[in-house]
């Protein structure tokens, strides 16, 4: 019954249904709108900021903003797109993005998002956070110097898993991921590989142990096509064209000792 | 006069080379003459600095063989290659399944067929085809395409091949992915083994005709050739099993400087045991030597070769052939001049080229079986023949997968004394006495050039280069000294 409602997306139309958002309708008709902290499973945060429209000439979250009939949307515009890649820039500098000795370049949404952006330095001066590496966990690995503030992994422990291991802490320019333990410890929580919160980090700091460059460069997510005309990626696990494309070794911990 | 350190520098004129062009990396050389242009110092000094043995401290193991091989942008794939062999240790990949390990002997052909090829036609023959003092707005690769335009051109596409047969088996032509800690992420699809094998032929053949253009350079004019820089070394290389020229796996071996075995089939594992390493105060690159010979002694010379000198054979029949010709025309005692590098260096690039021609024609490249595991290690060593010499990465990781120490003796650190030992000599024979010019300057920067030295590479003295700060009064008294020694201890 809804079928007809209709918005404009950069000129074409776009159905949608009530209770739709922007992001969501242009998603289901084959659009890209650039986003990194919004996973269609998820209950979206709006927090990145980087799917930032023009609704009416007004700007707003795609993510959280429903549309309107005939609303005019503009997304992919010189202003808006310089505006998306000086957050990505900052998002850059803020944290250790050396995408060169990274095992999720080639997978990662941030890389694959500023590819997509020409966003051709990070601009600004780097941070070089020094938060240590959590590899207590014996299957997973915790680099939170790559952190985007993205919370997808928040809301899905939250929310899906019902665990909550992570928590974002702190304020403003002092905000960072901590995992909700005594210890600050991942193995000290019930974190597990089933869990969907190891599978919805768009960038390198949940890592499955010893995968690393299984992957070969060409078969990795965004070696064929770009993100913007790859098949969402976040409709199922970002990650999971890894997760069995290495016989991995067992680990000290899981040698029965 | 062993012109390292002068007695008297204060007074000495000093004349510096810095940078030293048409070499790998940051490098300068310094001499330091009197008023009669006599020679009282020279020194190779490697002026950049690195840290990646810190810095890979604290990162998950799986993620070094990528991470390390970012020393280099001309040999990636030795560094690639080695901290994987390391690494097999640590998954317990004791053997790796044939195509893994035909998969990562194909990369480092690949590697030493580019590097090598890079190396004579781009940064030397200018200096070879043209004189190592002539003009020098023409002694340069772009010089060589104006007169030379099928020498310079053959050298382009011979590195542009080696790159080819690294992308198709690391990903990429620099810094790829191909090889991971138990073996490879993939084979060779049959539409890349058949690109391949379209150019090989080609390629064994301009390999061959490399060889046979530097043997003429020496065979017509031996007195330059056998005597440029020459000095006497002791020299060490892995060879395989079977006494063979294996530029990806084998045991150590070394000769003394008359081509007497010193030691033979070492356990790479135990490298420590062979080999210590000095600091000294005027480089960032370590001074590796033989623990059994001493400080003094014990420095010897690593790389094309020391290589093909060391090995009792070559597999492949081409690469055999040059080989004995090289040998015989060496004689009885080894060849020392830095210049007979280049001669064992196209040695080697046909060797390579030879290599990948077999490995392309082995059903095995295009295989499934990429992975072996087995029992956690904890500490592991590996070490294959890069382009320029021995390569040793050794790494301890803790149970949680973290890399808590990093070892690296990198090709051109174990060459260190030796290129020292060669710019003095060169300083001695062409410079001392005369009138410093261009020309004579180039000299020293041939001999450097002969060793193909990565400077970048071989810069890991973190914390260890001894230092002394001294406080002044305004009067020039000195009020206060603070010396660190080479391991890293202070005194006041």
């Amino acid at each position: 019954m809804n079928q007809n409602k209709t918005f404009t997306l950069d000129g074409k139309t776009i159905p949608y249904t009530e209770g739709q958002t922007i992001i969501q309708a242009a998603m289901a008709a084959g659009e890209y709108i650039p986003h990194l902290c919004f996973n269609p499973e998820l209950k979206a945060h709006g927090s990145c900021k980087l799917c930032t429209v023009k609704a009416n000439g007004r700007q707003t979250a795609s993510c959280t903003q429903q549309p309107t009939p005939e609303m005019v949307v503009e997304s992919d515009t010189q202003e808006l797109n310089d505006e998306r890649r000086a957050l990505l820039q900052m998002l850059f500098v803020e944290g250790n993005h050396f995408c060169p000795s990274c095992e999720k370049s080639g997978d990662c949404q941030l890389q694959a998002t500023a590819y997509v952006l020409k966003m051709m330095s990070p601009h600004y001066n780097q941070f070089y956070p020094d938060r240590p590496v959590d590899a207590s966990h014996p299957e997973y690995l915790l680099d939170f110097n790559r952190c985007i503030l993205c919370s997808l992994c928040v809301r899905a422990s939250r929310d899906v898993d019902g665990k909550n291991v992570f928590a974002l802490s702190g304020r403003g320019i002092k905000s960072h991921l901590i995992v909700n333990a005594k210890s600050g410890q991942l193995a000290d929580t019930d974190f597990c590989d089933a869990d969907k919160a190891a599978h919805v980090c768009p960038v390198g700091v949940i890592l499955k142990k010893r995968v690393g460059f299984a992957t070969p460069i060409g078969s990795r997510s965004f070696d064929e096509l770009p993100i913007s005309a790859t098949p969402h990626p976040q409709g199922a696990c970002p990650v999971c064209p890894r997760s069995d494309a290495a016989t991995l070794p067992p680990h000290p911990k899981s040698r029965g000792a | 006069m062993s012109l390292e350190t002068a007695a008297n520098p204060e007074n000495l004129r000093r004349v510096a080379i810095d940078p030293v062009s048409r070499v790998e990396g940051h490098g300068k050389v310094t001499i330091l003459l009197d008023d009669k242009n006599r020679i009282h110092q020279v020194r190779l000094h490697i002026v950049e600095f690195r840290g990646f043995e810190k810095f890979i401290q604290g990162r998950p193991y799986w993620e070094v063989p990528v991470m390390v091989q970012r020393l280099c942008g001309i040999c990636p794939v030795s560094h690639h290659l080695a901290a994987s062999k390391a690494l097999d240790a640590i998954v317990g990949a004791k053997h790796l399944t044939p195509t893994a390990e035909k998969m990562r002997r194909l990369m480092h052909y690949g590697q030493i067929l580019q590097s090598h090829a890079l190396h004579f036609f781009h940064l030397c023959s200018p200096d070879l085809l043209f004189g190592f003092d002539s003009d020098i707005s023409k002694r340069n690769i772009v010089g060589i395409a104006e007169k030379y335009p099928e020498t310079a051109k053959r050298g382009i596409l011979l590195r542009k091949f080696g790159q080819e047969v690294i992308r198709h088996t690391a990903g990429k032509r620099i810094h790829g992915t191909g090889s991971v800690p138990g073996g490879v992420n993939k084979s060779l699809s049959i539409a890349e083994r058949d690109e391949l094998l379209k150019d090989i032929y080609q390629m064994v053949a301009w390999s061959r005709e490399a060889v046979h253009m530097v043997k003429e350079l020496h065979h017509k004019n031996p007195e330059l050739y056998n005597s440029f820089g020459a000095f006497r070394a002791n020299y060490m290389s892995m060879v395989g099993y079977d006494g063979s020229l294996d530029l990806y796996h084998g045991r150590l071996r070394g000769r003394d400087e008359n081509g007497n075995v010193m030691f033979d089939g070492v356990d790479y594992n135990d490298y420590t045991d062979l080999i210590g390493e000095e600091v000294k105060n005027w480089s960032y690159m370590k001074f590796p030597y033989l623990k059994s010979l001493g400080k003094e002694k014990g420095w010897y010379r690593v790389g094309p070769l020391s290589r093909v000198q060391n090995c009792d054979f070559i597999s492949t029949p081409l690469a055999e052939m040059e080989r004995r010709e090289f040998m015989a025309y060496s004689g009885v005692m080894p060849m020392h001049a830095p210049l007979g590098y280049h001669w064992a260096r196209m040695i080697e690039m046909l060797h390579a080229a030879e290599m990948i021609k077999d490995l392309l024609h082995d059903d095995d490249i295009t295989g499934s079986e990429l992975m072996t595991t087995g029992e956690r290690g904890f500490e592991g060593v590996g070490v294959i023949e890069a382009p320029r010499g021995t390569l040793i990465h050794h790494y301890r990781v803790d149970e949680n997968d973290l890399v808590t120490m990093c070892n690296l003796i990198v090709s051109t650190t174990h060459n260190n004394q030796a290129m020292n030992e060669a710019v003095r000599r060169v300083a001695q024979q062409y410079l001392h006495g005369h009138e410093i010019t261009e020309g004579l300057l180039n000299h020293i920067e041939v001999a450097i050039r002969a060793f193909d030295p990565c400077l970048s590479c071989a810069t890991h003295a973190l914390g260890k280069m001894p230092l002394e700060v001294e406080v002044l009064g305004v009067d020039g008294m000195q009020l206060s000294t603070l010396s660190r020694s080479g391991d890293g201890g202070f005194c006041a």
